[in-house]
């Protein structure tokens, strides 16, 4: 028997069939996660990455092979793989509070009390830097806050792993950077286990512990996996500077456009 | 409303800050109160200059001897005792005419509120299961087509009675465009709505009541309107034939008595109820669909 990780990918593939048509778009997908491990997976559009990270968070039902979370078989969504999604995706009927009240009084209905899930709740908030907005709806605050809130929302499920879903895409550079070093400093605090979607490089080299760089579809799967071994509080301004720092970012860009150069193909599906 | 108010609260106060002359103060309060002023000449001016206009082709046209209509002075003439004991009650079907509204009211209440509740459950039924959709959208794309009155003498052969058959009128008008317009909404539920309540696990009554519900409201709300308008419609034809107390049958009666003027002020009474139930629950909707629209 091999030691088990904490998070485990084993074997996965993904096929969908259309009418008489099926798409293989993963293919012998491999990945073990430690716990408190920071993974980017980054690869171009179209090679199923958002793919994997639907599967971890049960959203979807891969074709075969499993995901096992902490000795668990994962099989549907739960709040122990919270997600944060690209677009936000608040309900805009409820305030910000409301939003992660949603969440919070649902999963600690047994568990906390109702005061206990206030405290909960504030504090979530607090770490994102919300506390000034919480009776604002999602469309009277900024696009960057509401991702805060959504990522508010996704740590006060206290999940096994974050699943972030390219969670700075929308975002323009200045906010999204400002939001990266948030999440660092958070993520120093939390030591959480997180599995994040990108296909900006320096995002994946700055934040991630480890970058899993997928092939390019049709069965699409893990090519390489780099190791980013910089010491943590990490600086973005002083990094533009280190050598290592650079030969990582060479490293995934030699692997993005030299290797899986994008070829534009007509899509099977 | 709010905020145009703020707006001219606000150029006021700065108007005041900038110049200490008490003066000019004065002067820039006048002109917040002249702004009022052109507000409601600009929103009520020209519906009360068309509405005087109208009038008076009305009056006109109808003076001549051989006019087969009354004027609009003669109408006010000769159903003043009509237009001034709205509340009179002399039993049977003479009574006065806000009693006769009230009765048609109460008729659309039954019958749309049924239709709201039976509107909205099938409405969410079709927009969730894709079988129940295949199944019995075909069903009601032919039934919506067939006119409410039709409907009436098939719900008095059914009812034996003519109170419920109304009811019934009232219901199968309105249901229709309930039943879509919700299922709509519901099938219109963004995605990621979805995938947070499979994350947090909500459970069925908790996903219909806290994700279904607010956000398919704008849909469900539109449908809720276009109802309402189709129910008030139907209620006046329907009573034309069951007749007793209610605003359509009044209408029939006042025909066949020959008393135009009161048809008139009928028409008036039933215009305006219908404005009034048409705004009523858009502005529920309103209340109740803040926020939703916008992501």
């Amino acid at each position: 028997m091999m030691a088990s990780s904490y998070l485990q990918i084993e074997q996965v593939a993904m096929d969908f069939t259309r009418g008489d048509l099926t798409s293989h778009v993963l293919q012998n997908v491999n990945l073990k996660v430690e716990q408190g491990e920071y993974i980017s997976i980054i690869g171009h559009s179209g090679c199923g990455k958002s793919t994997v990270l639907n599967i971890v968070a049960g959203l979807l039902r891969a074709t075969s092979g499993v995901v096992i979370l902490d000795g668990k078989e994962v099989n549907d969504p739960g709040p122990d793989r919270s997600l944060v999604f690209q677009n936000h995706s608040l309900l805009p009927w409820l305030t910000v509070y409301e939003n992660v009240a949603i969440a919070v009084n649902k999963i600690f209905k047994h568990s906390k009390s109702a005061a206990e899930r206030h405290q909960w709740i504030l504090k979530n908030l607090e770490m994102v830097n919300m506390s000034h907005a919480l009776h604002k709806r999602p469309a009277e605050i900024s696009g960057g806050m509401k991702q805060r809130v959504g990522i508010a929302r996704a740590l006060a499920m206290e999940p096994k792993v974050l699943l972030l879903d390219e969670p700075f895409g929308a975002l323009d550079a200045l906010t999204r950077a400002h939001l990266q070093d948030e999440v660092m400093r958070i993520q120093s605090e939390l030591k959480n286990t997180v599995l994040m979607i990108t296909h900006d490089v320096d995002e994946a080299v700055l934040l991630s512990d480890r970058i899993v760089m997928m092939t390019n579809g049709p069965s699409a799967t893990i090519g390489e996996i780099l190791d980013i071994d910089l010491p943590r509080p990490r600086n973005r301004i002083t990094l533009t500077d280190d050598p290592t720092y650079n030969h990582y970012r060479h490293q995934v860009l030699s692997f993005l456009y030299e290797k899986q150069r994008k070829v534009d193909v007509v899509a099977i599906a | 409303m709010n905020s145009r108010a703020s707006i001219d609260n606000a150029s006021a106060m700065s108007l005041a800050v900038n110049k200490t002359d008490a003066g000019v103060i004065k002067k820039s309060l006048s002109k917040t109160a002249g702004k009022w002023k052109d507000f409601l000449l600009s929103r009520f001016l020209p519906p009360l200059i068309v509405m005087t206009i109208l009038v008076a082709i009305w009056e006109i046209t109808c003076s001549g001897p051989e006019a087969s209509l009354p004027s609009a002075s003669a109408m006010v003439e000769q159903s003043w005792e009509l237009i001034v004991h709205p509340f009179y009650d002399n039993g049977g079907n003479d009574v006065g005419m806000a009693w006769q509204i009230l009765a048609s009211l109460e008729r659309v209440a039954y019958g749309y509120l049924l239709a709201v509740i039976a509107g909205v459950s099938l409405g969410v039924l079709v927009g969730q299961s894709t079988w129940a959709m295949r199944g019995l959208d075909p069903v009601f794309q032919v039934l919506r087509t067939v006119p409410p009155l039709a409907w009436l003498p098939l719900s008095l052969a059914g009812f034996q009675d003519s109170h419920p058959s109304a009811i019934f009128v009232i219901f199968i008008t309105a249901i229709w465009p309930i039943i879509i317009n919700t299922s709509v909404g519901v099938r219109n539920i963004p995605e990621d709505y979805r995938n947070v309540a499979r994350v947090i696990r909500l459970n069925g009554f908790e996903y219909f009541r806290q994700v279904m519900l607010p956000s398919a409201a704008p849909y469900i709300f539109s449908g809720l309107r276009i109802g309402v308008g189709l129910s008030w419609l139907a209620i006046v034809a329907a009573e034309m034939l069951i007749g007793g107390v209610g605003i359509g049958f009044f209408i029939w009666d006042a025909w066949n008595s020959s008393l135009i003027s009161d048809i008139i002020l009928a028409l008036i009474y039933v215009g305006i109820v219908g404005f009034i139930l048409d705004r009523m629950v858009a502005f529920i909707g309103n209340r109740v669909t803040r926020g939703t629209s916008a992501s």
